[in-house]
């Protein structure tokens, strides 16, 4: 069942799961709170991949792209 | 946001290019390096993008997001620019979860660590996105574009869908198994920490 049940997390977090199975699923997280840890973990993932940050541009990359901007003005 | 910028570039407003190039320099490399050999070639596919962007704005329409044309655009130039070798793992190892960590009746074997005090629900940030960003570089491309579009950078699903050129459910089967990996890497930082 868990080893199943770890199967269906993505499914449920995007709201594909039918009435039925999200019920079942989310019967079995109360059950068992290995599974309802599982859960949090892919969450908390989730949520550390949503903090990285963009690096900021380099000079050179800054003034490449100006220098591509300023090329197009002049066409 | 992008429908301002967008207008001041059409007006020639060079400083409004340069604030949409930084915002979305880096995740378009991201990507791009996913896709393709070397990170030379990646570059060049984003220069490509922003010189397609630059040429093609007038005609954008805006029918989907900004993001979404902008990120197309840089999937085909990659995709044409050369492909990176495939290297899918092999069937067992497409499992969310090690099966090992389960017993005879698919329960779990042990219990599963804690990652954080219930006081602290979030992890810190400044320990584990570090990680998390190197943990995303050893995924299988495909699967390391879905959870990139998808998480890092918040694409929704039908978006994400738009610019990878895929179905529904192959990204869901993706990011499936991108996020298992990932919580997977996690969780054995955590066991030596």
């Amino acid at each position: 069942m868990c080893q199943q049940a770890v199967e269906l997390v993505t499914d449920y977090l995007e709201g594909a799961l039918s009435r039925r199975d999200r019920r079942r699923f989310e019967a079995h997280l109360k059950a068992c709170p290995d599974c309802a840890a599982y859960l949090e973990q892919i969450r908390m993932t989730i949520q550390l991949a949503g903090q990285i940050e963009p690096e900021d541009l380099t000079p050179e990359a800054r003034a490449d792209l100006t220098d591509l901007y300023r090329r197009w003005r002049s066409e | 946001m992008d429908g301002e910028l967008l207008s001041r570039v059409r007006t020639g407003d060079e400083e409004a290019f340069v604030m949409l190039v930084a915002r979305y320099q880096q995740p378009m490399l991201r990507l791009a390096c996913s896709l393709v050999s070397n990170q030379a070639v990646a570059e060049e596919a984003v220069q490509d993008t922003w010189l397609g962007v630059v040429r093609g704005i007038e005609q954008f329409e805006g029918r989907s997001s900004f993001k979404t044309w902008l990120f197309r655009i840089l999937v085909n130039r990659a995709r044409s620019a050369g492909a990176r070798e495939p290297s899918e793992p092999s069937i067992d190892t497409l499992r969310a979860v090690d099966p090992t960590r389960f017993d005879a009746q698919g329960q779990w074997a042990d219990p599963l660590d804690r990652w954080a005090e219930e006081s602290e629900d979030r992890l810190d940030a400044a320990t584990w996105v570090p990680i998390l960003k190197a943990a995303l570089d050893e995924l299988p491309p495909r699967q390391r574009q879905v959870v990139m579009l998808r998480d890092v950078e918040g694409f929704a699903s039908d978006e994400a869908c738009a610019v990878l050129g895929i179905s529904t459910g192959n990204q869901r089967i993706l990011l499936h198994r991108g996020r298992s990996r990932l919580r997977e890497i996690l969780d054995a930082e955590m066991e030596k920490s």
